[in-house]
């Protein structure tokens, strides 16, 4: 287990430094950050010393060494526009987005496990019909168009719900949290429904698609030989064994929420780390740009690792196989 | 050895008499085959060519759906702020959105179909290899690979379409080695191996062939997958410009007049995108349904 555990690990550091140099020549490669930064009409005296501060005159290896030495103390470099420690300033746009993140997960898991099981319970019923029916266009039918429609139905034309920003928020547990007030859940519930939507899709599809193949096994003839109510029967072997599916899924796609969340926040003008990544691709601002990027590859890379993890655990052949 | 024209015949009668199984699949159809006609024919059909800024009259700005303009036509679906007859406008952006769609598609097709095929082929190192990078780019979202790309190419149709493929083609990937892996220890590659055919010829002209069927179908749910992305970059202003419009840029440009109830800028150009992006989808899971060798009969 340990072998394997290293194993795993010395892949998923390459992989984050791989991808590390991936994303800093990238971002070196696009338009020239000096020209954005720095006002045509300055002094060419002042333009070499702001040349010289940010290291545009050094190679571009010398240049990721440095920002990776930097990034190994926790600095990530400053914003070229809001002239704030890069860091800090994703930071302070984490809780908004985690917010946004976690409820949509709620929000797709409450409503996606029961429809996607009753759907496989029942499969030829109309509701069930209806339930897939949604689903397919939870999955195909593009994010920010859903919300355009929200905004429409609930903002415009109904006037129930507000169409963006996001409302007053309350200290909770050392974040700024908009659940604490009846004002702030107002703004959360459009954009976290909106983003939920794909993964709604997706969890009632695993959900049904595991109602129908545990529906015809034996335990289950056997629980409801046994006498077993029909809800007891899905609550606890139907749940029970569908789960294990879900939970990976929902780890995975945990991840792609947040990545996600950039379409979303844009819709709903949601003050979070997506709304800040495409404001700093349209004005180049590079450290901003690198830093999410390479977060954003660190988060991944150590979802996959912990889910190989606990694959290796429950599956002992994946080990094996590992190890040879 | 090549199929005669008649089998080909009797099996494109075979797998239509399975596709129209399925009312809605074919409904589907129907509605892409009108989207494709008046894509093409747009300049036909449109009243007005709304990116020649000499045709565009400002008195005719924001019109509701169903007025006249000083045109002396019918708006059906109204104008926008510049004047643009928004039909016009969607006709000529399903031809920008069809096109990027298709090619990136494409591109991501044979990109992924040749990775994925020499991958399968050659197997050992290279294989292990390529299919890690694979996973590695499969376990990152779509989204945000073609928002990095499209931040490092810079703005325009050929990059967006080298983007869009160089997020996508992964998925081609996968499934080209999967059915070409399945497919390499089989009796027929075995034997065409062993006759002195250079390997480039066994590959394409018989594992290939066979191992098309998935790749169809992931190419038709990825066209429509690049048609949303496409949207969705292009609504978050990093696709293409509104002089070269998109639906998405389209949509974009009628977000701002959502709030004060002006919807028909945005959400006509979105119905559109809609009606295109989910038609695709359920042809391409009949298409995967009917092509399917486990389906029972």
């Amino acid at each position: 287990m340990i072998g394997f555990f290293i194993q795993r690990l010395l892949q998923a550091v390459l992989v984050v430094v791989a991808m590390s140099m991936l994303v800093f020549v990238g971002v070196y490669a696009i338009g020239n950050p000096i020209d954005v930064m720095i006002d045509p009409a300055s002094s060419q005296a002042l333009r070499e010393s702001l040349i010289q501060r940010y290291g545009f005159d050094r190679p571009l290896y010398a240049q990721y060494f440095i920002f990776m030495g930097n990034l190994l103390h926790g600095d990530m470099g400053e914003s070229f526009i809001y002239r704030l420690p890069v860091f800090g300033l994703i930071f302070s746009r984490l809780p908004a987005t985690l917010e946004l993140a976690i409820s949509a997960m709620l929000i797709a898991t409450l409503l996606g496990i029961p429809l996607g099981i009753w759907a496989g319970y029942k499969p030829d019923a109309v509701s069930s019909k209806v339930i897939m029916g949604v689903s397919v266009l939870g999955f195909s039918v593009p994010t920010f168009w859903v919300g355009l429609l929200l905004i429409m139905g609930f903002a415009v034309e109904l006037r129930w719900l507000p169409s963006g920003g996001r409302g007053p928020v309350t200290e909770l547990l050392g974040m700024k949290l908009s659940i604490g007030s009846w004002e702030g859940l107002s703004h959360l519930v459009l954009p976290a429904f909106n983003l939920a939507l794909f993964k709604l899709g997706l969890l009632i599809r695993l959900a049904r698609a595991g109602t129908v193949e545990v529906m015809s096994s034996d335990y289950v003839r056997f629980a409801r030989a046994q006498g077993l109510s029909e809800s007891k029967v899905l609550g606890l072997h139907v749940l029970k064994n569908i789960s294990i599916p879900i939970v990976t899924v929902f780890g995975l796609e945990f991840g792609s929420t947040l990545a996600f969340a950039v379409v979303t926040e844009t819709v709903f003008n949601w003050p979070g780390m997506g709304k800040l990544i495409i404001d700093s691709i349209t004005v180049l601002d590079r450290p901003v740009m690198v830093a999410y990027l390479v977060l954003v590859v660190v988060l991944f890379v150590l979802i996959n690792f912990v889910v190989d993890l606990i694959y290796g655990q429950l599956d002992p052949r994946i080990r094996i196989k590992a190890a040879q | 050895m090549s199929l005669t024209l008649e089998t080909r015949w009797s099996r494109l009668a075979n797998f239509w008499a399975d596709y129209r199984q399925s009312r809605v699949a074919v409904v589907a159809l129907v509605v892409i085959a009108i989207v494709i006609l008046a894509a093409v024919l747009a300049p036909l059909i449109t009243p007005q060519d709304p990116y020649n800024q000499a045709t565009l009259d400002l008195a005719a700005a924001r019109l509701m759906p169903g007025e006249i303009g000083p045109g002396g036509y019918v708006h059906w679906l109204g104008t926008d702020a510049a004047g643009r007859d928004v039909f016009s406008a969607i006709l000529y952006g399903l031809r920008t959105s069809l096109l990027v769609g298709v090619l990136a598609g494409t591109l991501a097709l044979m990109l992924g179909g040749v990775v994925g095929l020499l991958a399968a082929y050659y197997g050992g190192r290279l294989e292990a290899v390529i299919m890690r990078v694979i996973d590695l780019q499969l376990s990152l979202p779509a989204i945000l690979l073609a928002l990095v790309l499209v931040a490092l190419l810079g703005q325009g149709l050929p990059q967006l379409v080298a983007a869009l493929a160089l997020a996508q083609y992964a998925y081609f990937a996968r499934t080209a080695h999967g059915a070409a892996s399945a497919e390499r220890n089989k009796d027929y590659i075995e034997a065409a191996l062993s006759t002195p055919l250079p390997a480039m010829r066994v590959l394409f002209r018989h594992l290939l062939p066979n191992a098309l069927p998935p790749l169809i179908v992931v190419a038709t749910v990825q066209v429509a997958n690049s048609i949303a992305l496409e949207a969705t970059l292009s609504f978050l202003g990093l696709g293409l410009p509104l002089t070269q419009p998109s639906l998405g840029s389209l949509i974009s440009n009628g977000f701002q007049f959502l709030l004060s109830g002006r919807y028909w800028i945005s959400i006509y150009p979105g119905i559109a995108l809609m009606l295109t992006v989910v038609a695709i989808n359920l042809v391409g899971d009949q298409v995967r349904y009917v092509l399917n060798p486990r389906r029972s009969r």
